[in-house]
């Protein structure tokens, strides 16, 4: 019995997505990857055709579909070589935010640009002192009258050029407890005293414009606030479930193209004695180990997305999912490169771009030594 | 257990001041990303002795060993992974024409490549090939006083700025058994007939050119054969042998430097009110990387010892780079990881030592090559 169940509405929405990546993106990754950047227009085609958001409600623009949605959209950017486009984190970790706790107001603002993806949204955590601990954040937002003015720096903000608004985690320096003091804010790009800094220069993710953004004395409405003042620790926490899980299935969705593209060079590459490579032993248990890896990494992200749609509290499985998921797909990608050789180190071919992208998988969204410190707090050790 | 003596520390004293004085963090990423060659800094390395030190001092060398060798490539890869293993193969394959050409040959090219005047690229693999060289499509044949070539090669490095290339050819079509029928022949880059292709971006090292290479009727002297007829398979494995101990030495120096970094960062790195050095899970790291580089490092240094004493084995050589290599795989990732969203940055360089760790454990034998010679050695071939 399949885990997931995908309705012809799912397997026809996959379909369309698929062309339409066939289409939009896939002829053009490698082109980003050199520019550093994707252009802004393909962001608007994605919405345009339904790809963002879709599990924003009908009143908003949004399909109003469940988290399978997600899957198959996450599932089909695995396979198109970039991550500029990062659409499961605009939809599925950024706008969730926008959507639960922001005020009828705010929605009504912004969710059908998110939707339609004139409005490409990022999320402000990580500080330069602050990436772990969030109870170590230095950004300040300080009332005053009907404005609250955001002063502080934040980095490796993905999205964070071409983002045209930001949720912001910020404290209130009067408040003593480092967690009360946390609120999140939407920041519109353009706004005086928020500044985008320059894009940052990475070993993956070449086509991902990763930025620090710097917030100097600018002022918003309070009305930008999201949720209650002094909740934005619970906000972030509550939230995390699903990034994680998004997490862990683009590490098991990239883990599978990688294997798909890895089997069918070990087939045609021939060794020495003019022999494919996969007639080499060693060369087949490398392989069956990665696609057993992978076996188990998909039973365990499909039912962790049929918890996740059945709302359970899955904390510590998606917290294992992330760091597991993470060190797998890295496992895959490396073992790959050292069965191709010096075919490996030829960027012309995917896989070593795959290696290098897979790498990060396992520092952000909590690096995975924050998920084992979540866990065995969860597990009451 | 590996004392340095005098001249050895005296030589490690050297390339670590050479490093520091000259690697520049800034410069280095520059010369990555346009992908440009690091001249003056290769010259000077010439200059004061590190490109040919076991060379015989009459080919402008210093007359000293592959330990030696192994201590000057350890030092620069540990300040910088990419400039360090650019250097260390400034004369790659030149060891083919030190250990088997003859005196016109060495006296003609080896000292250019000491004084910093040459690069040398090692022309071995082909495209329809694998990295084990067993089938060699590239020929040569004689014709009065020429060899005349027809093939290609990939794979090589320092492809378009090389003034020679030592090129592995099919020499006899008809020997019995192919790998007897091969030679090696030195090349000049201008000889006529001869392209380079350039094979892009590679995973790292990018300074460092890699090209394919494309023979259409070059003709070179007869006595530009490397040794003898016929044993060019053998003696290209016999430098192998010698040159996986230098990729072992990169690997140790680039896990070194890695691992300095991160041990840097974790004692001033804070998180949770204290360094994230008072973690046991962090100082447990520390404890792991310090295995890896401590037991690659004696490998690596009895490696070069054996060879020096002429006892190197290629089974040993082979499991010195297996070691050596994924240690330097280990310990750079650890460190990546240490860091966190920092490690990932271009501008923390250790994710470029991560990225040339792994061409380090990728190129001239990986896994499966290496692990067959091993096991061949051990075993001995069974049907």
């Amino acid at each position: 019995m399949d885990i997931l169940r995908y309705t012809e509405q799912h397997n026809d929405f996959r379909q369309r997505l698929r062309n339409f990546l066939a289409e939009e993106v896939k002829p053009y990754s490698d082109q980003w990857e050199k520019d550093h950047i994707v252009p802004r227009e393909i962001w608007n085609k994605m919405g345009k055709n339904g790809f963002l958001c879709t599990s924003v409600s009908k009143e908003y623009g949004g399909l109003g579909g469940d988290f399978l949605y997600s899957a198959i959209v996450c599932e089909e950017m695995a396979a198109t070589g970039q991550t500029g486009l990062a659409a499961p984190l605009h939809s599925d970790v950024v706008v969730p935010y926008l959507d639960e706790y922001g005020s009828v107001e705010l929605k009504k603002k912004y969710l059908p640009g998110c939707v339609s993806g004139e409005v490409v949204t990022a999320v402000a955590m990580t500080e330069p002192g602050a990436g772990s601990d969030l109870s170590s954040l230095q950004t300040t937002a300080i009332e005053d009258g009907d404005e609250v003015v955001i002063s502080g720096s934040k980095t490796f903000i993905s999205n964070g050029i071409l983002c045209d608004i930001v949720i912001v985690a910020a404290k209130d320096p009067a408040v003593q407890d480092p967690y009360q003091a946390l609120s999140l804010y939407v920041v519109e790009a353009g706004t005086p005293g928020f500044d985008k800094g320059k894009q940052l220069e990475k070993m993956g993710w070449h086509s991902q414009d990763t930025a620090e953004l710097f917030f100097n004395n600018c002022r918003i409405p309070k009305t930008n606030l999201l949720g209650e003042k002094g909740y934005g620790f619970l906000m972030l926490m509550g939230k995390l479930q699903q990034e994680r899980l998004v997490c862990s299935m683009g590490a098991l969705y990239g883990a599978e193209v990688c294997l798909k593209q890895i089997v069918a060079y070990c087939k045609t590459k021939k060794d020495g004695t003019g022999k494919p490579l996969s007639k080499s032993q060693a060369v087949q248990f490398a392989l069956v180990e990665m696609a057993a890896d992978i076996k188990i990494g998909r039973t365990f992200v499909d039912k962790l997305i049929a918890d996740h749609i059945e709302k359970k509290d899955i904390k510590t499985e998606t917290s294992m999912a992330k760091f597991w998921t993470t060190e797998m797909t890295n496992r895959v990608l490396g073992k790959s490169l050292e069965i191709m050789g010096e075919d490996g180190m030829v960027e012309a071919n995917l896989i070593p771009r795959g290696w290098r992208d897979a790498r990060v998988t396992s520092i952000f969204a909590g690096t995975n030594e924050i998920m084992k410190f979540i866990i065995s707090k969860l597990m009451q050790l | 257990m590996f004392e340095f003596d005098k001249s050895q520390q005296q030589i490690q004293k050297a390339v670590k001041a050479f490093a520091k004085g000259e690697f520049d963090k800034e410069q280095i990423q520059e010369f990555e990303k346009n992908r440009e060659y690091p001249i003056q800094i290769w010259k000077k390395a010439a200059e004061l002795g590190f490109i040919g030190i076991h060379y015989p001092e009459q080919f402008s060398g210093a007359n000293l060993g592959i330990f030696e060798n192994v201590i000057v490539a350890e030092e620069l890869c540990r300040k910088d992974s990419s400039m360090g293993i650019t250097i260390t193969m400034a004369g790659y394959a030149s060891e083919c024409i030190l250990r088997f050409g003859s005196d016109e040959l060495k006296s003609k090219y080896l000292p250019k490549i000491a004084e910093g005047e040459s690069l040398s690229g090692g022309a071995f693999i082909e495209p329809d090939s694998n990295s084990d060289l067993c089938r060699i499509f590239t020929t040569a044949v004689k014709k009065g006083d020429s060899w005349v070539i027809n093939g290609k090669k990939t794979f090589v490095l320092n492809g378009s700025s090389a003034d020679f290339y030592i090129v592995l050819c099919q020499t006899d079509p008809n020997a019995s058994i192919p790998i007897n029928g091969t030679s090696l022949i030195l090349v000049d880059a201008k000889t006529d007939g001869l392209s380079t292709a350039d094979q892009g971006t590679k995973l790292g090292t990018n300074m460092m050119s890699m090209t394919d290479l494309k023979f259409e009727n070059v003709k070179v002297p007869v006595t530009n054969l490397i040794g003898e007829e016929g044993k060019g398979y053998d003696n290209v494995q016999k430098f192998f042998t010698e040159s996986r101990i230098l990729f072992a030495a990169q690997a140790i120096g680039t896990a070194q430097g890695a691992y300095e970094r991160a041990l840097e960062y974790i004692k001033g790195r804070e998180q949770f009110n204290r360094p994230i050095a008072a973690f046991q899970s962090v100082r447990h790291k520390i404890a792991d990387m310090c295995i890896k580089i401590e037991s690659a490092k004696l490998l690596t240094y009895e490696s070069a010892q054996r060879f020096d004493n002429g006892k190197l084995d290629p089974k040993f050589s082979a499991l010195t780079k297996i070691a050596a290599t994924n240690a330097a795989m280990e310990v750079t990732n650890e460190a990546v990881q240490l860091l966190g969203g920092y490690g990932y940055m271009t501008e923390y360089e250790i994710e470029h030592f991560y990225r040339d760790a792994k061409v380090l454990q990728i190129r001239e034998g990986n896994f499966t090559v290496l692990k067959d010679i091993i096991a061949n050695t051990t075993i001995g071939k069974l049907k």
